[in-house]
């Protein structure tokens, strides 16, 4: 089990194309369904509004860290102890937990590989970890299968 | 918890402990190069990460191995990797359609 998480997919388009999909805040909020306050820039908070189905009280925070053209797009954010409508705070998340978050491109012969690694997992509390998850109704598998056959048909 | 596991003495103490049994201290020295000391001094690191407890028998402390701070980091990081999985099959959509 390591500290981090990695995903590599591949994406038939141009690495300029990924690119300002994952650095223009207008496209970044509709795959990653946020509704985001403005640009994101090196160094400053970027703010916004969770948008996808069911999360919607959900506050988007990100500190931007780097923004280097067409190879790597990173920010941390924070880990809250709930997202569940009944215990989520949107009030205050300065002192939550944050992890990083890159994505790194890189061009291929069909297109773009996107990999996306999000690491410092170790700094969220033990007894959090498991809350952060807790659902009432079936679980958080059951209800994201839910909204990915919602996603999936308004498409 | 990362940092208590990413010594190969302690993964070895861990691997021990992980029959679900009481072990006392020199039971753990036995059969290892380690000194009763070096033990100790693991089994405190791994003692704040919540994975091992201790209780007294007796004159003698024993230490238990507790799976629930792996099993929670286990569980949190398999659904953060399930949410990007999602995440970014819908990038792949919006930018490939």
């Amino acid at each position: 089990m390591e500290n981090r998480i990695e995903k590599r997919i591949e994406i038939k388009a141009p690495v300029s194309r990924v690119w300002r999909a994952i650095t223009d805040y207008r496209e970044f909020g509709e795959w990653f369904r946020v509704k985001l306050d403005g640009p994101f820039v090196a160094g400053q908070t970027s703010r916004g509004q969770i948008t996808y189905p069911g999360y919607e009280h959900l506050k988007w925070e990100a500190v931007v860290q780097k923004i280097e053209p067409e190879r790597l797009f990173s920010f941390t954010w924070p880990h809250a102890r709930s997202l569940d409508r009944e215990h989520y705070s949107a009030a205050d998340h300065s002192k939550d937990p944050t992890t990083l978050v890159e994505f790194r491109l890189e061009k291929t012969k069909n297109g773009t590989l996107l990999v996306l690694t999000e690491s410092g997992f170790d700094k969220i509390p033990g007894d959090w970890r498991l809350e952060a998850f807790r659902r009432n109704d079936g679980g958080w598998t059951e209800q994201m299968k839910n909204i990915e056959r919602y996603v999936t048909q308004k498409q | 918890m990362f940092a208590a596991l990413g010594d190969k003495t302690r993964l070895l103490l861990v691997a021990r402990l992980a029959d679900g049994r009481a072990y006392s201290i020199s039971q753990l020295t036995a059969g290892s190069r380690l000194t009763r000391q070096a033990i100790t001094k693991h089994l405190r690191v791994l003692k704040r990460a919540g994975m091992v407890h201790s209780t007294r028998a007796g004159r003698e402390r024993r230490f238990e191995f507790d799976p629930r701070p792996i099993e929670g980091m286990k569980e949190y990081l398999d659904r953060v990797s399930e949410q990007w999985d999602q995440a970014l099959a819908r990038l792949k959509s919006f930018v490939e359609s």
